[in-house]
């Protein structure tokens, strides 16, 4: 099995880990095909999730701007996020493989939240490593990972944020390899990972398909979505692929791409940074002229990582989905104009997608008609945003 | 010097090596040539100095604390090799560190670095054999050895495929898991040192702390012993660091003999 996307992917892991990789990758090519797993995990993703999502034309914004925009509603799905689509297909996977534990890393919360509903869900002892920085600024969803029986670790080591949480997700999984499943969030880490998070992500790009085929009777010309570690990205994108649509990745531009030999006052890794090997895989990664791995600044925690998805730098580098970035001021104004336009409250990952829109809406490169990943929803946020504007 | 020299040497004497593991730059670079000195007097036969990174996954809390340290105190991949440059020490030398700072400067850039500064050997945690082809060859080209570790987890199949591509030595980790102090060394290591069909020494690492665990491990059939928390939280109590690393080295390498 070819574990590499060009030169991206791989798989970069301490030796204990590899039975680990092996035995997820024969299970995930053994199950996906087979007929008590997949019915099982539609019928989750139907009753459980809330899929199908709408394909919303959002009306209001698309008078203001001057071309057609439609929203993927993903945050809609149970949890407020893209994020269930994947803990219910990796979890169900570990069930089928037999294991017990399940542990996972978050930036936001959105992904550990994921975690969460399903260990309770199905049955699983489950833990979830979180960055000290991203504990404090996302109170709620800590909260609600241990309503639902999971344990949240705060992980106080580098920069207190998702890379670090990763890293001792990592350590935990060496320890612990037999019966724990790291559920990781997006499509980041060594190979298989990336392909799985990929596949279970990729039902929001074919529902889309039917959908605004329906509705339009064409594909759009674009489709836009935020890109951290690159999951719900990847998830819409991938279906569309050979198609003949504009795909257009926004990571998070913070203070403008500032950085210094610590720090990157931003998070865009396809847009800046170099090719690198971090949490497993090669791929465009922060990092400074030794290889330091630099820490990340985004204003939304889901976004805030020094990687991205070896497939998506692929796929950057190919020129097929184009990288740009959205400073931190620019993703609030968004926030607050899609709350305003169409009474939606985006997640602030998210507005970074509608930013790019609203900014680009009149240079004619992303056509008439726009598919944006609306992938979650902005309650999270609040306390951020009411501490910013005090 | 060699690797495979030292090991003759040792063979000869009838001891067992004993591998000191310490970060470079830790608690800064002015002070790692003598920790390394107090430890090759005290009886260390092969120094492992850490290139630290700033995301060391195999690493457990002692050593990531020491990375920390070090990087904080200004070391980098440049004073690393000049640091080793100017030690006058007559042991082999391995770089411990992660690939992205092999990567970084080009492997066949670091390689050649490592060898200019009397680097014998590799040892890359997050490098595991199958994404190893290149910078083997390098390493062959430059006369370095590359150390590749195995687990107790690590099937038949990879046994066999990592000893032979191995030199230097085989880093054997006694346990799944991070680095760092343990209580009890796994008595299943002697049933992994067995399994492994190799004519190269195989050193035993992860947890070892005390001379206890060192016979333990001889009498498994270790031909070395790698020791790394214990000397960094010496290092990191700034407490009469010097003598008690001498003192816990002395007592270590009498464990291998």
């Amino acid at each position: 099995m070819n574990h590499y996307y060009g030169d991206y992917g791989g798989q970069y892991v301490p030796e204990i880990l590899m039975p680990a990789l092996q035995e997820l990758e024969e299970a995930y090519e053994q199950y996906k095909a087979d007929p008590e797993f997949t019915s099982q995990l539609d019928d989750y993703l139907e009753n459980y999730a809330g899929r199908s999502t709408p394909l919303y034309y959002a009306k209001n914004m698309s008078d203001k701007y001057g071309i057609k925009i439609y929203l993927k509603r993903e945050d809609l799905v149970h949890g407020g996020a893209h994020k269930l689509n994947n803990t219910l297909g990796q979890a169900l996977l570990a069930k089928f493989m037999g294991k017990k534990r399940l542990i996972a890393e978050t930036g936001a919360g959105q992904h550990g939240t994921a975690t969460a509903m399903v260990g309770a869900k199905l049955g699983f002892e489950t833990m979830v490593y979180m960055g000290s920085k991203d504990v404090k600024r996302q109170l709620p969803n800590v909260y609600r990972m241990k309503l639902m029986g999971t344990e949240v670790v705060s992980v106080d080591t580098g920069s207190k944020t998702m890379k670090d949480a990763i890293n001792e997700a990592l350590r935990d999984w060496v320890t612990n390899v037999g019966d724990t499943h790291y559920l990781i969030g997006s499509v980041v880490g060594p190979y298989p990972f990336p392909k799985i998070v990929r596949d279970f992500q990729s039902v929001i790009g074919r529902e889309v398909k039917e959908q605004v085929m329906k509705v339009e009777g064409r594909y759009p010309d674009s489709i836009v979505a935020c890109a951290g570690g690159g999951s719900n990205a990847m998830g819409i994108f991938y279906p569309f692929l050979d198609d003949k649509v504009n795909l257009f990745a926004v990571e998070a531009g913070g203070e403008k791409l500032r950085e210094d030999d610590k720090i990157a006052y931003h998070s865009a890794s396809l847009a800046t940074g170099e090719e690198g090997i971090l949490h497993g895989a090669r791929t465009k990664v922060l990092q400074n002229k030794d290889g330091q791995i630099l820490e990340s600044t985004s204003i939304a925690a889901g976004l805030d990582y020094a990687g991205v998805g070896p497939e998506l730098a692929r796929l950057s580098e190919t020129g097929r989905v184009k990288p740009c970035y959205i400073t931190d001021m620019e993703a609030l104004e968004a926030f607050h104009e899609l709350s305003r336009l169409e009474g939606i409250i985006p997640a602030l990952e998210s507005s970074h997608a509608i930013a790019y829109v609203m900014k680009m809406a009149d240079s004619g490169i992303l056509g008439d008609t726009v598919v944006i990943n609306l992938s979650g929803r902005g309650d999270k946020d609040l306390q951020t945003i009411m501490d910013m504007e005090e | 010097m060699r690797i495979s020299q030292k090991f003759e040497e040792l063979k000869d004497k009838n001891e067992k090596a004993l591998i000191a593991y310490v970060c470079a730059g830790d608690p800064d670079p002015e002070t790692t040539p003598s920790i390394v000195n107090a430890l090759v007097e005290a009886g260390a036969d092969i120094i492992e100095l850490g290139l630290p990174f700033s995301d060391p996954v195999a690493d457990g809390p002692t050593i990531q604390a020491a990375t920390c340290r070090a990087i904080e105190a200004g070391m980098n991949t440049e004073r690393y090799f000049e640091m080793i440059k100017d030690l006058e020490v007559n042991v082999p030398l391995i770089c411990m560190t992660y690939y992205n700072l092999i990567y970084r400067q080009g492997s066949k850039n670091f390689v050649k670095k490592c060898a200019e500064a009397g680097i014998s050997g590799l040892i890359i945690p997050d490098l595991p054999l199958h994404e190893a082809d290149e910078l083997i060859e390098i390493c062959k080209e430059e006369g370095i050895d590359n150390i590749f570790l195995v687990a107790p987890n690590t099937s038949d199949q990879r046994l066999d495929a990592i000893s032979s591509k191995s030199s230097g030595f085989i880093y054997v980790v006694s346990k799944l898991g991070v680095t760092g102090e343990g209580k009890n060394i796994s008595s299943n290591v002697a049933g992994l040192l067995d399994k492994i069909n190799s004519n190269l020494p195989k050193a035993v690492g992860f947890g070892i702390s005390n001379r206890k665990h060192v016979e333990e491990m001889v009498a498994a059939g270790a031909d070395a012993v790698i020791v790394g928390s214990t000397f960094v939280n010496i290092i990191a109590s700034k407490d009469n660091v010097i003598s008690r690393l001498k003192e816990i080295t002395k007592d270590l390498k009498e464990g291998c003999r």
